[in-house]
């Protein structure tokens, strides 16, 4: 029993490990992306056709390749980037680049919600930009970006099952190598509803978080 | 104040050429209130836009004190914008701010410090008479409210020139005069000269000192209030009037006028427009007392427009021996628009 104990709460701190610094990364830069997708397209504060299709290009490719197969084809990347290709530290990178391209849509999806008025209302006032950004786009649609945030998370912990592909661990992993392969039924309920558990906490809060954000609106 | 010439401006899109506006002329003095009317899809909308080159003029000249606005670095606009006051007919207030924040926004933008910030925010608030909403946010307030935030939004960096998009079409007919009253206290107080893009006469009525009617991207007619009202030209400007002076009436109305009157032969309908002072005058009594006709009013409207009496009088007159044409005779040497129905 003891074993097994310690096995579910290696596995699922590996998942949180994994999820959180995925989740860190591919919003620092998913949001920025979503930003660029918006401003650059056709009537818009920056718009540039040429970054915009480039952007939407590169999107587009990174969310139809299967994320069990961008574990692997990010294999060198990986190596170059955190020295190892193999282990939990090494699959948050194929997580990360699994979730910025679906992050950025999520947040040029959430800022495109943001009334056309208030952007002609700042405009109207001599707002440059990156103030329309900051001050307009970014605090007006921030409870629903973080909406997003929280699907995304939740898809993450779904990509995250995949991680042992590349000896990643992981409560997937666990129920997979234990759950399936050795016949013990027992691991595999118990990892489903720790994963279980784990994603309607994370939607509990994200909501939450979503609700603080939009108060008073 | 603002002089625009020859403006045009073409949308351009995957089925074709838009022409929204066609060759406009419009010459506005600095601290009147000047109205434009139309039709929805006339092209009001984007002329207003075009002041502010939130729309790109496709061709023409559009001048705010002496500035062409047309070939501005962004730069330069961006400082001219600030300048030109703007309000929404959606208000277009941020949501995630309240109304101390959203009268703030346009300060921020200027690059004001703090205190400077509050002590302005608060007098506006003050003058657009909201200062004890100033921690609500923009969900708690109602529609009236609401544009006063964007009025005292629009007038914090001391604008020369507030844009009006129809600012009142989304406002019950009360609020609408209470936010009238304000723009008109304003431009009195300020000395703002106001451009009012709208599609209901009684907003020109009630403020405006000059008019422009557009229709079909075209400025047809333009000029001082009083005057378009005297003696409007076009049929787009007659129908605008109609609409509040009744100067003509309805099918339904001329038909009851009609039935009612049916039984009196020897007598005549007519319709009597005024403008002016003319009203000033006892005509009925007139009527009654220097030509013996009798006069029964069957429909009649009064209304004043800066002071300026006008209205429609539908009267039956009746009398012998053609002292109803020689009474008729008198009335059009009055100098009143008369019509025999």
């Amino acid at each position: 029993m003891n074993g097994t104990m310690n096995l579910l709460l290696v596995s699922t701190w590996q998942t949180v490990y994994m999820v959180f610094i995925s989740v860190v990364i591919a919003s620092i830069i998913g949001i920025p992306l979503g930003i660029l997708l918006m401003i650059t397209d056709k009537g818009q504060i920056c718009k540039n056709q040429i970054v915009n299709a480039i952007l939407g290009f590169a999107v587009n490719i990174f969310r139809s390749i299967p994320f069990v197969i961008l574990l692997i084809v990010l294999i060198p990347f990986t190596r170059f980037l955190v020295g190892t290709s193999i282990g939990t530290t090494a699959a948050i990178v194929p997580l990360s680049i699994a979730a910025i391209p679906f992050m950025g849509r999520l947040t040029e999806t959430s800022l495109r919600e943001v009334d056309r008025g208030l952007i002609e209302a700042a405009q109207s006032m001599g707002a440059s930009p990156i103030q329309i950004i900051t001050k307009v786009l970014i605090p007006e649609a921030l409870p629903s970006i973080a909406s997003g945030v929280t699907i995304m998370t939740i898809n993450l912990v779904g990509y995250s099952t995949m991680a042992g592909v590349i000896g990643g661990g992981g409560l997937g992993d666990l129920s997979v190598r234990y759950g399936y392969q050795r016949f013990m039924p027992d691991i595999m309920l118990y990892t489903v509803l720790i994963l279980l558990a784990m994603v309607q906490l994370i939607q509990m809060l994200g909501d939450f978080v979503a609700k603080q954000l939009s108060k008073n609106r | 104040m603002i002089s625009i010439k020859n403006l045009t401006k073409v949308y351009h899109s995957d089925s074709g050429d838009v022409m929204a506006l066609e060759g406009v002329n419009l010459h506005i003095r600095k601290g009147e209130i000047f109205g434009v009317i139309g039709l929805s899809g006339a092209g009001k909308s984007t002329l207003l836009r075009c002041i502010n080159m939130l729309e790109k003029p496709t061709s023409g000249s559009v001048e705010i004190d002496g500035v062409e606005m047309t070939s501005l670095a962004p730069g330069d606009l961006k400082e001219m914008r600030k300048k030109i006051g703007m309000i929404f007919q959606h208000f277009n207030l941020l949501n995630y701010r309240n109304v101390r924040g959203n009268v703030a926004f346009p300060l921020e933008i200027a690059g004001l410090d703090k205190k400077a910030i509050n002590q302005k925010v608060e007098r506006l608030l003050e003058l657009v008479g909201l200062s004890d909403k100033a921690e609500s946010f923009p969900s708690q307030l109602s529609g009236g409210q609401k544009q006063r935030v964007g009025i005292a939004r629009a007038l914090a960096n001391d604008p020369k020139v507030l844009l009006c998009d129809e600012a009142t079409s989304a406002l019950d007919p009360q609020t609408t005069l209470s936010i009238l009253n304000l723009l008109k206290d304003i431009n009195k107080k300020l000395g703002i000269t106001m451009v009012i893009i709208t599609h209901e006469m009684n907003v020109i009525k009630h403020i405006c000192d000059s008019m422009a009617v557009i229709e079909n991207s075209r400025v047809v007619e333009q000029g001082p209030l009083l005057e378009i009202f005297a003696n409007p030209k076009t049929d787009t400007a007659k129908k605008f009037l109609n609409s509040i002076t009744m100067s003509e009436l309805p099918e339904e109305l001329k038909d009851r006028i009609r039935s009612f009157s049916s039984y009196h032969m020897d007598g005549k309908i007519v319709k009597i427009g005024f403008f002016g002072n003319v009203t000033a005058e006892p005509i009925i009594s007139t009527l009654v007392k220097k030509f013996d006709v009798d006069a029964n009013i069957l429909f009649g409207n009064v209304d004043h427009i800066q002071g300026t009496p006008y209205g429609t009088l539908v009267l039956e007159l009746r009398g012998n021996n053609g002292s109803v044409d020689r009474a008729i005779e008198h009335l059009k040497n009055l100098g009143l628009k008369l019509e025999v129905i």
